[in-house]
């Protein structure tokens, strides 16, 4: 396969498989010329009249608006604030039903991937809008898992906060549903339809900390920028439509097979526009402006679910429009997506360097680490895609965890954000520690953490399609960006910061003799035999919400068991866009 | 199944270093019994498989293997194995890092340092033993963490930033390889070559690799040798090392110095030299070049530095070249002596820096101006001192001078004037090292230095392993090269086989009339193969 000269000659080849597969599926539709490749008619798929909807690819969606309005409706049976009934005494009782939600999505994400196993069917659900195949269960799993990861760090933080309540938790759903959306949306409009639930979630939990300006200020950046990207996103839509005749993926592409679009102007703005719109979401340079602002203002475990999930959610948009409704222009799009990928991994990497704040810091790293999805995406074959989805999948759980201990050293208020608050952090809390550098490390590329197999497979899609400059790239990219992993993991590793001597007076001298003083001054205080004793504040042990620390548990695990084990990797080949090979 | 000598080894460690993690902070002897127990238990593992692997020609290729499927998707598989070269490596890391764990003090958290000297160890092993290219880079960048965190744990002033220096430097170098390795198996894979399966084990890849064209050899080699310089350290990519070795604790530095820079070496002979011979000898000059600068370079800086831990870093430097000359001579002399060598240097300045340790928590400082005189008051430490120093210069009857002396032969026969260059640095190297010698433990005493302590007994059987391998390999060189010659044969009858027109003059004894055995030939293309092309 990978001697096809031309991407239009290997789609060809290709239609040819989904043709035949869709007449074969459907009985009527499109037919097609076995020597050119051409097809008469549009191929529709499974009828919407002659099927009924097929619950099973609902369920997810179902399963997480459902848990939302459970949420809702609960909340309205309670009285306001300060809540006084038995029920909000549950403590955590929000973010367990949300948690349940997740579980519930990842078991349904994990029965899907079994029953869309069989050979034959129409991977079409819904009257053609969604998808039902591999590549949806996986971002099933994936963003069930995000959403338990994320509803289990909030709690702590919101509690901590004074912020809890059912709001951030509905959003939370909503966003996830969303993002399940995106991944299973089978024309443009579903793919905007999700897009939109998943960013108007997002917006409103950016906001959510009413007591700091800087999270309001988050809140409508992103919401001014956000809308102004789907903005661009849907009228690059509209413009595929335009040119193609339709917005669903697989009549653009059999469209784009069977004419030959001279003057495609049209269409590649189109395409340049919806890529622009999603790479906003996936905040990949240029479109990433509001990432660090975005990341330093709103609340910490919504950054880390956010840039999870809406960076999933982007990229499965991607994925599906690029590959199966745009493959014909694979030549057009992939200088772009080699472009995107270079800037980003090479300015995300140089412009963390000069961070000062820890979570913006995060921010223009998270920028460096969409550049290495969109380095699997650029080669646009199979193998980019099983790299693409293994990145993200892998990549949730890195940075949900290192955003949940942010959100724990950071204190009270966000009180400190600065690179300095986890300096000495070994010293207080020497597991907190070693877990941040397992993530780190992980989000470096180092070796037997899930990050490394990452980059491998993803440069091994690149270098597989002859893109040795792009792998390189990449590669010169993370050891920038490990100077930024390990200049936090330095700090960790230092002597907390001299802070200013805590003066007690105490008598007598003697009951020290034993203890660890740095330095005793006596002083003559009135006659009596007492000591100053000057020493640094004790260190202050970090209080680690249990399910915080459960959560920052799994991600560690999970970051080293998929970095040397073969499970994930084996699940992420099973996923092929079978239309395009 | 035969005991799985090799798993244990790379494993064991491993296992040392997550044990010390789990014992307590404050259980500071435990660890430190643990830790050392383990080492020296590694030590006796090692020693075994010494003695019992086969030497003779017969046995040319690898033994003890070990083969699990492991990422089977991406066709990774854990495949370890040992011959002649990296047989003695294996050893002398075994060697060197009880000693380095049981001897010098560590001030700041032990347990972490012992943990990590653990890890490390086991990086080292894994390193040496892969068969396997992944295999092989992971546990290449694997060192660069604990590497890290015990240059941290040093007391010098710079540690944090000689640390990240010496991670930056190297995780750069390690992209190339990083694209390299991937570039190689896909290029290979791609070529479909009859006998290959795709996976990265290195028959594979190299049965691949030689059909490669040569132009596709020079870049991947150079991006091979990229990382590889980076880690050794060839002159223009060595600014990391004299930082990164005066910043670390005594134990780190004799480790740092002594195993992982021979990672580079090794590398180079393995995955370079062995992957893609054509190139290897097309690009011989610039590597011959860059190590007889480097030998030149590394003494004359190593001369005028003013404090004594800077000078034996500087030394390392020379140290290199010379294992790069002999490596890059292509005759089964010079490669031997290379491999010989990397073993000489792994003692020698192992027992360097050791001694420089020691000097170190006697007086407190490097700097030659507070040094002077210290034999009188030391007179064993100083014997020790010399006995290294001679050992590092190449005196006869010790280890260095069976080393540089098949070196340099090796090498004057098919590269003549960069052997004459590298000549000159056994001279130099002679000056700067009996310089240093003078100014620490000649001349006035001072009071403060009058009065230091002698070696303890302690220090002296931290140190005697090391004199003993020393003196050993000086005057009985014949077990390490009975074992080492055969793969190096195999090596170069590989050599001649992949380029028609190399030859080793008539006046080497480099020919390839060796009896390698049959499922160890690496077969060549026949299209390119000239008839007759062997004398």
């Amino acid at each position: 396969m990978s001697t096809i000269a031309s991407p239009a000659h290997g789609a060809v080849a290709s239609v040819h498989g989904l043709a035949t597969h869709l007449a074969a599926a459907t009985g009527s539709g499109c037919t097609i010329d076995g020597v050119t490749g051409k097809i008469t008619g549009l191929c529709t798929a499974k009828g919407s009249i002659s099927l009924p909807v097929n619950y099973a690819a609902l369920v997810p969606m179902l399963v997480l608006f459902g848990a939302a309005l459970v949420v809702l409706l609960l909340s309205a049976t309670m009285p306001k604030r300060p809540y006084t009934s038995p029920w909000p005494a549950v403590p955590g009782l929000w973010a367990s039903i949300t948690a349940l939600a997740g579980i519930g999505t990842v078991v349904d994400g994990l029965v899907q991937w079994h029953d869309v196993g069989g050979s034959g069917v129409v991977p079409l659900a819904l009257g053609d809008q969604l998808f039902y195949d591999h590549m949806t269960a996986f971002f099933v799993i994936m963003f069930g898992a995000a959403t338990v990861l994320g509803a289990l760090i909030s709690d702590g933080y919101l509690v901590r906060e004074g912020l809890d309540g059912p709001e951030p938790y509905v959003l939370m759903l909503a966003c996830s549903a969303g993002a399940v959306l995106m991944a299973q949306a089978a024309g443009l409009i579903s793919l905007f339809l999700g897009l939109e639930i998943m960013s108007i979630s997002l917006y409103a939990m950016s906001a959510y900390h009413r007591k700091r300006a800087a999270s309001g200020e988050a809140g409508l950046k992103y919401f001014v920028l956000g809308s102004f990207a789907s903005a661009i996103f849907i009228y690059g839509a509209a413009l595929i439509y335009g040119a193609t005749g339709s917005t669903q993926y697989l009549n653009i592409i059999s469209f784009l097979i069977s004419n030959a679009v001279v003057h495609n102007g049209v269409l590649l703005a189109g395409m340049g526009l919806v890529i622009a719109g999603l790479a906003f979401k996936v905040a990949a340079v240029p479109f990433h402006f509001w990432a660090p602002d975005v990341y330093q203002g709103a609340p910490t475990p919504f950054v880390g679910y956010m840039a999870a999930v809406a960076k999933a959610g982007g990229f499965a948009g991607l994925l599906r429009v690029l590959m199966l409704a745009l493959p014909t222009q694979a030549s057009d799009w992939r200088p772009i997506i080699w472009g995107l990928a270079t800037a980003s991994v090479l300015f995300g990497s140089v412009l963390a360097l000069a961070q000062s704040d820890l979570k913006r810091l995060l921010a223009y790293s998270s920028v460096s680490q969409a550049g290495y999805v969109l380095i699997g995406l650029q080669p646009g074959t199979t193998g980019g895609v099983t790299a693409v989805c293994f990145y993200l999948f892998t990549y949730t759980f890195m940075v949900i965890g290192t955003f949940a201990i942010v959100g724990v050293v950071q204190g009270r208020g966000e009180a400190r954000n600065d690179l300095s608050s986890v300096r000495g952090l070994a010293a207080r809390s020497p597991w907190l520690a070693a877990s941040m550098l397992v993530l780190l490390l992980g989000q470096a590329g180092i070796p037997l953490t899930s990050g490394f197999l990452g980059k491998w497979v993803v440069i091994a899609a690149a270098i597989n399609k002859g893109q040795y400059a792009l792998g390189l790239i990449g590669m010169l990219g993370a050891a920038i960006a490990a100077f930024i992993y390990l200049r936090v993991a330095l700090l960790m590793f230092m002597a907390p910061e001299p802070t200013t001597a805590v003066v007690d007076v105490e008598a007598p001298a003697m009951a020290y003799a034993g203890g660890d003083l740095q330095s005793i001054a006596t002083a003559g205080l009135s006659g009596r035999d007492t000591v100053l004793v000057l020493r640094a504040p004790p260190a202050s042990r970090l209080r680690v919400p249990t399910p915080t620390a459960a959560v920052v548990v799994i991600c560690v695990a999970f970051t080293i068991f998929a970095g040397v084990s073969t499970p994930l990797l084996s699940l992420s080949h099973a996923i092929t866009l079978p239309w395009y090979m | 199944m035969a005991f799985p000598i090799l798993d244990v080894i790379i494993l064991l460690p491993l296992g040392g270093a997550i044990a010390l993690a789990a014992l307590p902070r404050d259980r500071v002897a435990m660890s430190r019994r643990l830790g050392v127990g383990v080492a020296i238990l590694e030590l006796a593992f090692a020693i075994w498989m010494t003695v019992a692997f086969k030497a003779g020609n017969a046995h040319a290729g690898f033994q003890f293997t070990s083969h699990q499927s492991w990422i089977g998707p991406l066709g990774i598989n854990w495949y370890v194995g040992v011959d002649g070269i990296s047989l003695f490596l294996v050893a002398v890391t075994a060697l060197l890092f009880p000693v380095a764990m049981a001897s010098p003090r560590v001030e700041r958290s032990p347990r972490a340092h012992l943990a990590w000297m653990l890890l490390l160890e086991s990086a080292c092993m894994a390193t040496f033993l892969s068969l396997d290219a992944f295999l092989f880079f992971v546990a290449f960048e694997v060192t660069l963490v604990p590497g890290y965190f015990l240059i941290i744990g040093g007391d010098g002033p710079r540690r944090g930033y000689a640390a990240s220096k010496f991670f930056l430097y190297t995780f750069a170098g390690s992209a190339f390889l990083f694209v390299g390795i991937l570039s190689t198996y896909l290029l290979v894979t791609s070529h479909h070559v009859a006998g290959t399966n795709s996976s990265f084990d290195i028959i594979s890849l190299a049965r691949g690799a030689t059909h490669l064209p040569l132009a596709d050899q020079e870049l991947l080699l150079g991006a091979f040798g990229l990382a590889f310089a980076v880690k050794m350290p060839l002159v223009p990519f060595h600014t990391w090392m004299p930082d990164a070795y005066t910043q670390a604790p005594t134990g780190a530095s004799m480790v740092l110095a002594g195993i992982l820079f021979k990672l580079g070496a090794y590398g180079i002979l393995r995955w370079g030299i062995f992957l893609f011979p054509r190139a290897a000898i097309a690009l011989a000059p610039v590597a011959l070049t860059l190590a007889a600068i480097g030998i030149v370079w590394g003494c004359v800086v190593a001369a005028v530095q003013r404090d004594l831990k800077r000078l034996v870093a500087y030394g390392t430097v020379a140290g290199v070249g010379f294992i790069v000359i002999g490596l890059f001579g292509f005759t089964v002399q010079g490669i031997t002596g290379g491999i010989v060598e990397m073993v000489n240097h792994g003692l020698s300045t192992g027992a360097l820096f050791l001694v420089v340790g020691m000097v170190w928590e006697r007086r407190r400082t490097f700097a030659f101006s507070e040094l002077g005189g210290l034999q009188v008051a030391a007179p064993i430490l100083g014997w020790v001192f010399m006995v290294v120093v001679l050992s590092d210069i190449g005196l006869p009857g010790l280890n260095g001078f069976i080393g540089e002396f098949l070196v340099l032969i090796g090498t004057f026969i098919t590269h003549r004037w960069w052997a004459v260059v590298a000549t000159g640095g056994v001279v130099l190297s002679a000056v700067y090292l009996l310089w240093a010698y003078q100014r620490v433990f000649h001349g006035p005493a001072r009071a403060i230095n009058a009065g230091v302590r002698d070696m303890t007994w302690a220090e002296r059987a931290a140190i005697a392993p090391l004199l003993a391998g020393i003196v050993f390999i000086g005057v009985y060189p014949q077990p390490l090269l009975n074992r080492i010659q055969p793969a190096v044969n195999h090596l170069v009858a590989h050599l001649e086989q992949a380029d028609p027109g190399f030859h080793i003059p008539s006046s080497g004894v480099g020919h390839a009339n060796y009896a390698v055995p049959p499922d160890q030939v690496v077969p060549v293309v026949s299209a390119s193969k000239v008839p007759g092309a062997h004398k």
